[in-house]
């Protein structure tokens, strides 16, 4: 689960990461408020979106005025801003934060991350920072600064120590740089976070020490143990059909094409939609309906994939182990009786009861499309995909 | 011979009393598992399919003499049920348990390392459909019936994508000596190299299926082996070339990602080792029916 920067900020500064001040804001006067609030001549008005890359885009404007504060989050407001992180869709602007601007005398990167190899989080850091982090990581990878935390012990203080003089900080910041690092570790582990990055981390012309901006990143498994994160989960940032999926217990990504998917476990998924493309088909999702689905679950399925309008063909394709076919075709039967369809599904079962669910479906008279393996079941599909369309265009025509 | 589990295997389950525990347990026992008993704290006295339940793992292998269990622990308290495992001189677990804490595993495992490697039990999962050895014996979730038995080794993250690939294979009268599943966590017990290590060793087993997917390094890692030491041809799959991308916010994560972690890039470095690639998802069966069949040429 993401959630925003300011609450990403709100949360490091308990772990003893100093911030700049700011205050959040609903409306352009609320920003311009906050601005006399926070004091001084200049701040910066930031769109709080679930990604990074919003500068490149407009998402943070530098301002000198209390109105041009106004102006700039009047702007921001309603806004769909697409970045690089986004996707096409973008994300929309529903808040922004306002904070006092920071003199920068350099900016450096700090990241904590879940590292797969070593199975350890990993701590990344470089001496360049901000906008040219992305350039730098890919240009002098070996500039980067990388260091793996024992689990049984965490980070060590010679290990933020290490990484501050790799950073080449001058003398007297190096303990304020090693207590960023390891308030950003501590906080890191103490609430189940994935990523934790501050970029820029800023030294400040006085020599202090500043986390511009901050982002995190939680485990979803972690987050019964955790409710005053799961709390900051803000759904205005999800893809709406994604979070309808996850409240019904279905994992779901969307996708551009007009074929539907309703699979069982994700790997099965991922070569249904393999398959749906080497036949010649667009997938319009991802899908998978988990273990243990009930009919009222997989009802659920069927209702969010004809939810999406591109949608012109559907395949259900469920491998029971866990799951049975009988529950799969009753969810069929289920979510159709309450809200039929007029585009053809394709239907491919197998596993722990295939006879009775195949038998519940040939018994309710549905003109559904049968199929024995994933191959056919793919064919099918497009195939039926295709003359439907044609089908919906004959009509037109005539 | 098979890897990991035979006929004999006397295995445990832990969650035996729950909803799910009881359901496997009894189908375990259908399949001709060797299921001797289970563990669920407070409940040590009850029996569940008549088999004894304990309170403690180590109460449970000293009066059953098990070497191996099934976890079907709940989330929350799943981390501290494999260490209780670990600790109890099981030489496998299998977890099967989906939505433990990334964090609970880092520390599961790093909980391990306090075994000599000998001593060390085999972590299966979590968020695995188990492991079958056909004709013999099943810990997990899978349908036993659609595993033929064989000389063929297949490991995978995915457990219906396991089961569409042991399908294909029965289809075409292609049979199983071990199917793992090594589960879709981030962090596992046991990876694609630990499993094919074990396969090329074990007699039973002629060509190996490996059946991966996109994100994490674990197959790239299985490459290097391929090419430097595996005896045996090695049948892959990746999952995953046409799926969408994930969104994921910040740099860090794309700053340590190594190459090799698309399902292209997976596809490319095996193919480079010399793994015979399966272009499409329905050709698991038959591609690896075609290296059996040029395997038995070769040998006449």
């Amino acid at each position: 689960m993401d959630i925003h920067e300011y609450q990403a900020k709100e949360l490091l500064s308990e772990f003893g990461v100093s911030v700049p001040q700011g205050g959040l804001a609903y409306s352009p006067e609320q920003a311009a408020y906050r601005a006399r609030e926070i004091g001084g001549h200049n701040w910066v008005v930031k769109a709080q979106i679930h990604s990074g890359g919003r500068g490149k885009v407009g998402g943070v404007q530098f301002c000198n005025t209390e109105h041009d504060v106004y102006k700039a989050a009047d702007a921001m407001f309603g806004q769909r801003l697409v970045t690089k992180q986004t996707g096409q869709q973008g994300k929309t602007v529903y808040r922004v934060y306002v904070e006092g601007e920071v003199p920068v005398k350099r900016e450096l990167y700090l990241g904590l991350v879940m590292d797969r190899s070593t199975e350890r989080v990993m701590v990344v850091a470089s001496a360049v920072g901000g906008l040219e982090i992305d350039e730098i990581s890919s240009s002098e990878p070996e500039s980067i600064i990388r260091c793996i935390v024992e689990p049984a012990v965490g980070m060590q203080a010679f290990q933020a120590r290490e990484i501050a003089f790799k950073l080449g900080v001058e003398a007297e910041q190096i303990n304020r740089v090693i207590e960023v690092i390891i308030g950003c570790y501590r906080a890191f582990e103490e609430l189940d976070a994935t990523m934790v990055e501050i970029n820029p981390l800023v030294i400040t012309e006085e020599g202090s020490l500043c986390a511009v901006d901050a982002k995190m990143t939680f485990d979803d498994n972690a987050l019964y143990r955790h409710p005053e994160i799961a709390e900051l989960r803000d759904k205005s940032q999800e893809d709406a059909r994604e979070t309808r999926a996850a409240d019904r217990g279905l994992n779901y990504v969307g996708c551009d094409g007009n074929i539907g998917c309703i699979v069982n476990g994700a790997g099965l998924a991922m070569a249904t939609m393999d398959m749906i493309q080497q036949s010649g088909g667009q997938t319009a999702n991802f899908l998978d309906i988990g273990g243990g689905a009930t009919p009222e679950r997989v009802a659920k399925a069927f209702r969010l994939v004809t939810s999406d309008e591109n949608v012109t063909a559907i395949l259900v394709n469920v491998f029971a182990g866990i799951n049975h076919c009988d529950w799969v075709a009753e969810g069929i039967l289920l979510a159709l009786k309450k809200e039929p369809v007029d585009i053809p599904i394709v239907v491919r079962l197998a596993g722990t009861n295939v006879d009775a669910g195949r038998k519940i479906l040939s018994g309710s008279g549905l003109p559904l499309i049968r199929a024995n393996t994933l191959k056919e079941a793919a064919e099918r599909v497009v195939q039926a995909q295709k003359s439907s369309i044609a089908g919906v265009n004959g009509v037109v025509a005539g | 011979m098979s890897i990991l589990v035979d006929r004999s295997t006397p295995v445990l389950i832990q969650g035996i009393t729950g909803k799910v525990g009881s359901f496997h347990c009894r189908e375990m026992l259908k399949y001709g598992t060797n299921v001797v008993g289970g563990v669920t704290p407070g409940k040590a006295g009850e029996k569940v399919e008549g088999l004894p339940v304990f309170d403690t793992v180590k109460a449970a292998v000293k009066q059953t003499g098990a070497t191996a269990s099934v976890i079907f622990v709940p989330p929350p308290f799943a981390a501290d049920s494999i260490m209780e495992a670990a600790d109890s001189s099981l030489a496998l677990a299998v977890a099967i348990t989906d939505g433990i804490p990334a964090q609970d595993m880092i520390k599961v495992k790093r909980y391990m390392r306090r075994y000599r490697e000998a001593n060390r039990m085999t972590l299966l999962g979590p968020n695995c459909s188990g492991i079958i050895s056909p004709g013999k014996s099943l810990l997990g979730i899978m349908p036993g019936e659609i595993f033929l038995q064989g000389n063929v080794g297949v490991i995978g993250r995915s457990g219906t994508l396991g089961y569409e690939a042991a399908s294909q294979m029965m289809e075409l009268n292609v049979g199983i000596s071990t199917s793992v599943g090594i589960g879709g966590d981030p962090i596992n017990g046991s990876s694609f190299l630990d499993i094919l290590k074990l396969f090329d060793a074990d007699e039973d087993t002629d060509v190996v299926v490996l059946v991966g997917e996109i994100g994490g390094p674990q197959e790239a890692e299985a490459a290097h082996y391929i090419r430097d030491t595996m005896r045996k041809p090695v049948v892959a799959y990746v999952a995953g070339r046409t799926a969408p991308k994930g969104r994921t916010m910040g740099h860090a994560g794309a700053i340590i990602s190594a190459f090799g972690e698309s399902a292209d890039e997976k596809v490319e470095i095996l193919r480079d080792v010399g793994a015979v690639i399966v272009p499409s998802p329905s050709e698991i069966g038959s591609t690896t029916s075609k290296v059996l069949a040029n395997l038995n040429t070769a040998d006449n």
